[in-house]
C-alpha cells in the first residue's frame, strides 16, 4: 500500500461517515413527520384508528415509490453532491404542507364526507411527495457505500440499521418531548432546516473530496 | 419457644388468609359483559348495589359510569351529578348536543326532565353505544339522535351546516386518555360558534395536574369568564361557560330554587348545595400557554406532574 491507497482509504471513510449520518437523519425525520401527521389531521378527520391507517398507508406507499425511484437514479453517475439534492428537495416540498396544510385539509373536508377517504386524500396531499423523496435516500446511500459487490449485503444491513435506528429515535423524541416543547409547525420547520443543512454538508464534503 | 414461633407463623398465615379474603371480596364484582372495540376493552360489572361500565387497561379498571339497578334513575357518580349544575346557567334547554355518551345517564335524565328537548349524542365508539343500550338502560326516542363519529369531525360538519345548540356537553375525557384535539382553542371556538346566544357549554374535565392551568387558560381565551365547579374529594371539575355572558349569581340561585326539587328526589342531584362551590375567579397560573391545534400535549401535561 502506498500513497494513493491511503488517500482512497480516508476518502472512502469520509464518504461512509457522511452517508451513514445523513441516512440516520433522514430516518429520524421521516418518522418525526409521520408522528406529527396524526396531530395535523386530527382537527379535521378525528383521531380514529382509520386516520392512523391513512397516514401509515400513505407513508408506506410513498417510501415504496421513493425506493424504486432512488434505485433508478443511483444508476446515473452517483455522487455525494447529487445525493444532497434529495435532502433539499424534501425540505422544499414540505413547505406547502407547513404553509398551506390547513387550506388543503379544508378543501378535502368540504368535498369528502367520509373521514376515512378524507384523511387518506389529505395525508396524500400533505405527505406523499416529501416522504417519497426521503425514501429515495436509502437505495442511493447503498450505491454510494458499496465498492465491491460481495460486501453489498453487509453494507445494506449496516445502512438499514442506522436509518431504522434514526426512525426509532425520531418516533420517540417527537412523541415524548418535541410536542411538549414546540408547536407542530415549529417542529416541521426545524426538520426542514436540518434537511437544508444536510444538503449544504454534502456540497462541502463533495468539494473537499474533489480537491483530494 | 418453638410453640411461640409456630403461633407467630400461624398468625401470619391467618393474616395472609384474611388479606386474600379481602381481596377476593374486592374482586367479587361479577363481570356480566365484555366488549372489545377498536378503541378499548369495555367491561360491564355487577356488584350488590351497582352496575358499572369500565374501560379496562390490563387488569386495571376505571369505572366510567355506574347505575343502581334497583333505582336506575339515580345518578351514582358524583362528577356526573355535577354536570347538571350547567342547568343553572340555562334552565330550559331545547336543542342539546353531547360528545361522549358513556352509559347514557345524562341523556336519560335530560330527556326525562325536558320532554321537548332534542339531543344529538356524538360517540366515537359503536361498542359504547351498544353497551349503553343493552346494559345501562340508555333510553332512545324521537328526542335522541345517536351519531357514531369523532366529536371534532361532527362539530366541524355541524358548524358548516349552520346547526345551533343551546346546550353542549363535553364528556369525552377519561382518566386514561384525553382526545387532545377535543381540548384546543380551535375546537372550543367551534363549540362557541355552535351555541345560540343564550347557549352554554358544560365540560366534565380535570381539576388536577399541570393541565389545569393550560386548559383553564384555553377556556378563558374563547369564552372569557367561566364558572369553575369543583367539589372537595373529587379530581374532577365541571366548566360552565356561555356564548354571550353567564347569568348573575342571583339568577343562578333562582334557578336552583326552581329546578332543585325536580332533580333532588329522583336523581340525587342537589343543585342548591352546588351553588356555594361555583367559582368565577381565575385560580390558575395565567402565564401558561394555550392549548391549540399546534400545541396540545394534554396527556403529557396531565401525566407528568
Amino acid at each position: 500500500m502506498n500513497g494513493p491507497g491511503l488517500e482512497s482509504n480516508t476518502h472512502s471513510r469520509l464518504v461512509n461517515w457522511s452517508v451513514l449520518t445523513l441516512a440516520f437523519t433522514s430516518g429520524f425525520i421521516i418518522m418525526s413527520i409521520e408522528m406529527l401527521g396524526g396531530r395535523i389531521l386530527a382537527p379535521y378527520f378525528g383521531s380514529s384508528i382509520y386516520v392512523w391507517g391513512s397516514i401509515i398507508t400513505v407513508f408506506m406507499v410513498a417510501l415504496a415509490v421513493g425506493y424504486l425511484t432512488g434505485g433508478h437514479l443511483s444508476m446515473m453517475q452517483p455522487r455525494l453532491s447529487k445525493y444532497g439534492f434529495f435532502f433539499v428537495a424534501a425540505a422544499v416540498t414540505a413547505i406547502p404542507t407547513i404553509a398551506f396544510g390547513d387550506n388543503m385539509m379544508d378543501w378535502v373536508f368540504l368535498r369528502l364526507e367520509d373521514p376515512r377517504y378524507g384523511s387518506l386524500v389529505a395525508a396524500t396531499l400533505l405527505f406523499f411527495i416529501p416522504t417519497a423523496i426521503l425514501g429515495m435516500i436509502a437505495p442511493y446511500s447503498v450505491r454510494l457505500l458499496v465498492e465491491e459487490s460481495h460486501h453489498s449485503g453487509r453494507i445494506a444491513g449496516g445502512l438499514y440499521f442506522v436509518s431504522t435506528l434514526g426512525s426509532a429515535l425520531g418516533t420517540l423524541f417527537t412523541s415524548f418531548y418535541l410536542v411538549l416543547w414546540l408547536e407542530i409547525n415549529q417542529i416541521l420547520i426545524t426538520m426542514a432546516l436540518i434537511l437544508v443543512l444536510c444538503f449544504v454538508a454534502t456540497q462541502i464534503i463533495d468539494r473537499k473530496l474533489e480537491r483530494q | 419457644m418453638k410453640q411461640i414461633q409456630r403461633l407467630v407463623q400461624q398468625k401470619y398465615w391467618l393474616l395472609f388468609l384474611a388479606c386474600l379474603c379481602a381481596s377476593q371480596t374486592a374482586l367479587a364484582d361479577r363481570v356480566v359483559h365484555r366488549e372489545k372495540s377498536l378503541y378499548r376493552n369495555i367491561v360491564v360489572t355487577d356488584s350488590s348495589d351497582r352496575r358499572c361500565l369500565a374501560f379496562s387497561v390490563k387488569r386495571q379498571k376505571r369505572n366510567q359510569t355506574c347505575m343502581n339497578p334497583e333505582k336506575p334513575d339515580q345518578v351514582v357518580f358524583p362528577y356526573v351529578r355535577m354536570s347538571f349544575a350547567g342547568l343553572l346557567a340555562n334552565p330550559e334547554p331545547r336543542h342539546a348536543m353531547m360528545i361522549g355518551l358513556g352509559g347514557g345517564t345524562i341523556s336519560n335524565v335530560l330527556t326525562a326532565l325536558y320532554p321537548n328537548l332534542t339531543i344529538d349524542l356524538v360517540e366515537i365508539d359503536e361498542a359504547v353505544v351498544k353497551v349503553a343500550r343493552d346494559y345501562f338502560d340508555f333510553r332512545e326516542s324521537a328526542q335522541t339522535n345517536v351519531i357514531v363519529q369523532d366529536g371534532r369531525v361532527f362539530t366541524r360538519r355541524a358548524k358548516m351546516q349552520g346547526k345551533k345548540y343551546d346546550m353542549i356537553i363535553l364528556d369525552a375525557y377519561t382518566g386514561d386518555y384525553i382526545p387532545e384535539h377535543l381540548m384546543t382553542r380551535e375546537f372550543l371556538q367551534d363549540i362557541h360558534d355552535l351555541l345560540t346566544p343564550d347557549g352554554v357549554v358544560i365540560a366534565n374535565t380535570f381539576a388536577i395536574s399541570r393541565l389545569y392551568d393550560h386548559e383553564s387558560q384555553t377556556y378563558a381565551s374563547v369564552f372569557g369568564e367561566f364558572i369553575n365547579f369543583k367539589m372537595p374529594g373529587t379530581g374532577n371539575r365541571v366548566v360552565i361557560a356561555a356564548r354571550e355572558s353567564l347569568p348573575a349569581n342571583s339568577v343562578l340561585r333562582d334557578n336552583a330554587d326552581r329546578l332543585g326539587p325536580r332533580l333532588l328526589e329522583p336523581y340525587d342531584v342537589d343543585l342548591v348545595r352546588y351553588l356555594s362551590y361555583l367559582d368565577r375567579e381565575a385560580d390558575w397560573d395565567t402565564s401558561k400557554a394555550l392549548l391549540t391545534d399546534q400545541y396540545s400535549p394534554a396527556n403529557l401535561l396531565r401525566d407528568n406532574d
